[in-house]
């Protein structure tokens, strides 16, 4: 590969990134650094006094029970987030790669849902499961469930990671199905003359096979669960009943536009800046460099 | 051990594509037979419907006495070579030829021993641990010998093994698996477009072509009486040379021609001469190209006052031309005009249509 510069005048290749250097530098330099100031501040209700406290946002942070709570509660979303959508969306994929009549008609279909933005999910799912106007709310209570998400913390988190998952699972679909059509057909007949049935040639030959792509989606998945449900979880709970929908992204939100505390939301913007990053590292130190096999 | 027998055996899609239109094929116990024609013959199909990789529309194949139209790949008792050698890329060699094995609930004890015998044969013992992208070309070719043999099945089937092997290793491995089947003594079917390939391996040859058989038997009897145009221009290279009769200056030459259409003369059956051939051949030729092998030397000529030749089959000569083969140290010279001769019992005649043989 060519790697020299083909470029005669210095200034050019830097005017040329200038635009996205530019993007990124008002986009996301900035505000992140206005967020880390922000955060070794404390400002009154009104905005008119602001004084320099150091750690005290963050001191407050971690001694604050509901602050623990939100970080437990995102760990099980985007663990449930991730582990229910991979699976269902693995799934999928290894039907749709067989021939099938109609393939391509399912594989669009399967694919479309990426389509739909976060809060349009919301809507779509509290039309089928809102306690009085859910379409499915209905049949819950008629099998005899105590259906009711706006009261009830467990069931509300349950739709949240329903709706979260289900909107990624084109996603993943897309990727495991490239991922699939990528091996080899021959390798699957040789292991079905090699003896393996169905279940067993997934375990044996599939699934290990797919582990770079399960690895890859499982990084974006987690770091989707963390971050774009902000759309799902504000238009279908607000964070509620009570906190019991509360991740940490929908709690920088909440304390910080509608609490008015901006020390401590910019505090968590904090955090949660330290996480994307540990876990963009993790995706470009395993996934750049691919999972061997 | 097993004889292997194809009865009217027939493929067609759900389009309606017929790719397999009856084929009747015997394969003794322990024999090789090699299923050859060009692409898109249905050699491979055929192949994969022994496997069970493919559904049968009609007709009924039977290994071991048994009909296995419906039975599962897995349990027919047959290995396959691919020939992107499909190895299980994130396993072990070892556990590449193990794993056929631990499927069938094999004794690990028993695994090893017959693991390591198929690799002390295939010389793969020093990279048991490797995986197959640590491998060249030729190693993983063996890899997938193994993986067929540890597994000690009925019917050894190979697809296009050795085409992705580079000249010198192809004809190196073609030796290698003759040898190992002739030990093994296992019944094999093996699919090639390569006629040489075929030759050298096959006790039975089978030609292929459009979804037929055009031929069944020993290689070297087709070689010697090709029963179609389609097997004489096929088997042997370069081409039997296949003209036609409409000239009365051939027709005159040949003694006995009745219904014949086609004459064919392969390309080592002609000499130099100035002398008459009774019931023969005499062409006379100028040459246009020349081909030094070493050992010999193919001299492609046109044919002085001639009309057209028969170009029906891809690979045939142009019209008009003849190869004619010479010894390695003769000195052709382009442009020069020779007189090619060929006796009557070296003739080749066809009917018109290519279909049938006559005589002989």
């Amino acid at each position: 590969m060519q790697k020299q510069s083909i470029f005669q005048s210095k200034l050019l290749p830097y005017l040329l990134v200038a635009p996205q250097l530019a993007v990124v530098l008002i986009f996301f330099y900035w505000p992140a650094l206005q967020a880390v100031i922000q955060s070794f501040l404390l400002q009154d209700a009104f905005g008119l006094s602001t004084s320099f406290v150091w750690f005290e946002n963050y001191v407050e942070l971690f001694k604050d029970p509901a602050y623990f709570g939100s970080i437990v509660r995102t760990f099980v979303f985007s663990f449930a987030i991730a582990v229910s959508s991979l699976s269902f969306a693995l799934l999928l994929a290894v039907m749709a790669d067989k021939p099938l009549r109609g393939g391509m008609l399912y594989r669009t279909l399967l694919i479309w849902p990426y389509a739909v933005a976060p809060p349009v999910v919301g809507v779509l799912w509290i039309f089928m499961l809102h306690p009085s106007l859910g379409v499915l709310s209905r049949y819950l209570r008629n099998m005899g469930i105590d259906w009711n998400p706006l009261l009830n913390g467990d069931q509300a988190a349950a739709l949240i990671i329903l709706a979260a998952a289900w909107k990624q699972i084109s996603y993943n679909f897309l990727f495991f199905l490239a991922g699939l059509q990528a091996i080899p057909r021959s390798v699957f007949e040789a292991a079905a003359i090699d003896g393996a049935r169905p279940m067993r040639r997934f375990w044996t030959v599939t699934f290990p096979l797919l582990s770079p792509t399960i690895f890859f989606l499982l990084v974006v998945n987690i770091v989707y669960a963390f971050f774009d449900t902000f759309g799902i979880i504000d238009t279908m709970t607000r964070g509620g009943p009570g906190k019991s929908t509360e991740t940490l992204v929908y709690k920088v939100y909440s304390d910080g536009l509608i609490g008015g505390n901006l020390g401590s939301s910019a505090a968590q913007s904090v955090i949660l800046m330290g996480i994307v990053i540990v876990l963009t590292a993790v995706q470009f130190r395993f996934v750049e460099r691919k999972v061997t096999y | 051990m097993a004889n292997v027998t194809l009865r009217n055996v027939r493929k067609t899609y759900p389009g309606g594509f017929e790719a397999i239109k009856g084929v009747n094929v015997d394969v003794g116990d322990g024999q090789f037979c090699v299923l050859v024609g060009p692409s898109g013959c249905g050699k491979s199909t055929l192949l994969r419907m022994v496997a069970g990789l493919e559904t049968i529309t009609g007709g009924e194949i039977d290994i071991g006495g048994k009909i296995v139209n419906q039975v599962e790949p897995a349990d027919r008792d047959i290995a396959m070579v691919f020939q992107n050698y499909a190895l299980y890329p994130h396993m072990s060699v070892y556990n590449n030829m193990a794993y056929g094995l631990r499927n069938r609930g094999m004794a690990e004890a028993e695994i090893t021993t017959r693991v390591e015998e198929a690799a002390r044969v295939l010389e793969l013992a020093p990279m048991l641990e490797r995986k197959p992208r640590q491998l060249s070309g030729g190693q993983r070719q063996r890899v997938a010998m193994g993986r067929a043999i540890v597994r000690q099945p009925k019917v050894f089937l190979f697809d296009e093994p050795l085409s992705n092997l580079d000249a010198k290793l192809r004809i190196a491995m073609r030796v290698e698996i003759r040898k190992l089947q002739r030990r093994l003594n296992v019944t094999s079917i093996y699919v090639t477009h390569d006629q040489l390939e075929a030759m050298t391996l096959a006790d039975i040859l089978v030609v292929m072509n459009g979804g037929q058989v055009e031929q069944i038997g020993n290689p070297l009897d087709i070689y010697q009486r090709p029963a179609t145009t389609f097997v004489a221009s096929f088997i042997g290279a370069p081409p039997m040379n296949l003209m036609p009769l409409r000239s009365d200056e051939l027709k005159s030459q040949i003694a006995g021609v009745d219904g014949a259409g086609i004459v064919g003369i392969r390309p080592e059956d002609f000499a130099i001469s100035n002398e008459t051939v009774a019931g023969g051949v005499a062409l006379g030729l100028t040459i246009e190209a020349i081909e030094h092998v070493g050992a010999e030397t193919f001299v492609y000529g046109t044919r002085q006052r001639e009309e057209q030749g028969v170009a029906a089959n891809p690979g045939d000569l142009p019209p008009g031309e003849v190869i004619v083969r010479v010894p390695g140290i003769s000195r052709p010279v382009i442009g020069e005009r020779i007189r090619a001769v060929a006796p009557r019992d070296k003739l080749h005649l066809f009917t018109a249509d290519g279909r049938t043989r006559l005589g002989q």
